[in-house]
């Protein structure tokens, strides 16, 4: 294991406060049900779930690098390997298998077998096409793409739609260059 | 007992001045030249990269003049904070570290907040002096 993955070592964020799970969890739930009813249509409420995960994960991003005690990644590879092992666990409290590389390393999976958002929760007939973790995918992106990397971040498999884990399959659209695009020669 | 930090500037990722705080009667700006000191550093840190002769070059972090120290710490995201302090001062590095944890949780876990602009929170202007009047008591001991 790398020396920039230490998700044990107890002093890599010594400064987290930790909430109670269920009060995270039925908070997540209020906030899911709000926006059924709120917009109505499955997929509008999918998206908006993706749209609120989107600007949490470009603060909390600052966060994570503040208290994970990480260097920067080398590349692709490292960096789902940082957010399977050091992100989940320090947000989640759960770690994540990245499996499922593309040939080119730009697209993988990241497999949870436990998530706390879903504890009590069953999908009712109406709502099959309701990406419940949603905000999950939002969070992801939202983080990348302020350390540069524009990237597409959706659910492949979900338990609570009969599946055997969660999947997320994230795909690296572009590192976008760093703040100073312009060239000696421009 | 004299503060050892002159002061603390953050700037955002293009560039701004978001946040600017002197300490002590030394080294006081006017508005004006704090934000000029800002963009001013701002570019030359940007050009310190590229004309480094070491490959993977993140910038200047530590200037050092004759009448003060100015530390900087750069986030992977762009967001620079920077800390002048009087010559030799130990321990800001740290400081920086603490600053960067404190903007995490005061400002961008404020949800009023709104991202890249002029903070103006109450909790971080109170924590933030709280960190620097522990840190200046403790170096004075000497760490």
């Amino acid at each position: 294991m790398r020396a920039s993955l230490r998700p044990s070592d107890p002093a890599v964020s010594p400064a987290i406060e930790r909430v109670n799970a269920e009060l995270f969890t039925l908070t997540y739930g209020a906030i899911v049900r709000q926006l059924l009813t709120d917009y109505e249509e499955i997929e509008e409420v999918n998206k908006q779930l993706d749209t609120m995960g989107y600007n949490i994960g470009a603060r909390l991003i600052d966060d994570f690098l503040a208290k994970a005690n990480i260097t920067k990644c080398t590349d692709f590879r490292e960096t789902a390997d940082v957010i399977a092992k050091v992100g989940f666990k320090m947000f989640l409290n759960v770690t994540a298998t990245v499996a499922n590389w593309s040939a080119d390393s730009m697209e993988c999976s990241l497999i949870l077998e436990d998530n706390p958002l879903v504890d009590f929760v069953e999908l009712p007939e109406t709502c099959q096409g309701l990406s419940y973790c949603n905000i999950l995918c939002g969070v992801l992106r939202g983080a990348l793409e302020m350390v540069s990397m524009r990237t597409e971040v959706k659910f492949v498999k979900d338990m609570l739609r009969g599946d055997d884990v969660f999947e997320i399959r994230m795909k690296l659209l572009e590192q976008m260059p760093e703040e100073y695009p312009y060239k000696n020669d421009e | 007992m004299a503060a050892v930090i002159f002061n603390i500037f953050v700037i955002n990722k293009s560039g701004g001045l978001i946040f600017y705080k002197d300490y002590g009667t030394q080294g006081r700006l006017d508005t004006n030249d704090s934000l000029r000191l800002a963009s001013l550093w701002h570019s030359m840190h940007a050009i310190s990269k590229e004309l480094s002769p070491v490959g993977g070059c993140t910038g200047i972090e530590l200037l050092e003049a004759d009448t003060f120290d100015l530390h900087c710490f750069q986030a992977l995201t762009g967001t620079k904070i920077f800390v002048t302090a009087e010559p030799k001062t130990p321990g800001i590095d740290n400081l920086l570290k603490t600053i960067y944890e404190l903007y995490t949780d005061y400002v961008l876990k404020n949800p009023f907040y709104e991202v890249e602009m002029p903070i103006r929170c109450e909790l971080w202007d109170l924590n933030l002096a709280l960190a620097v009047r522990k840190d200046s008591k403790t170096s004075l001991v000497g760490r």
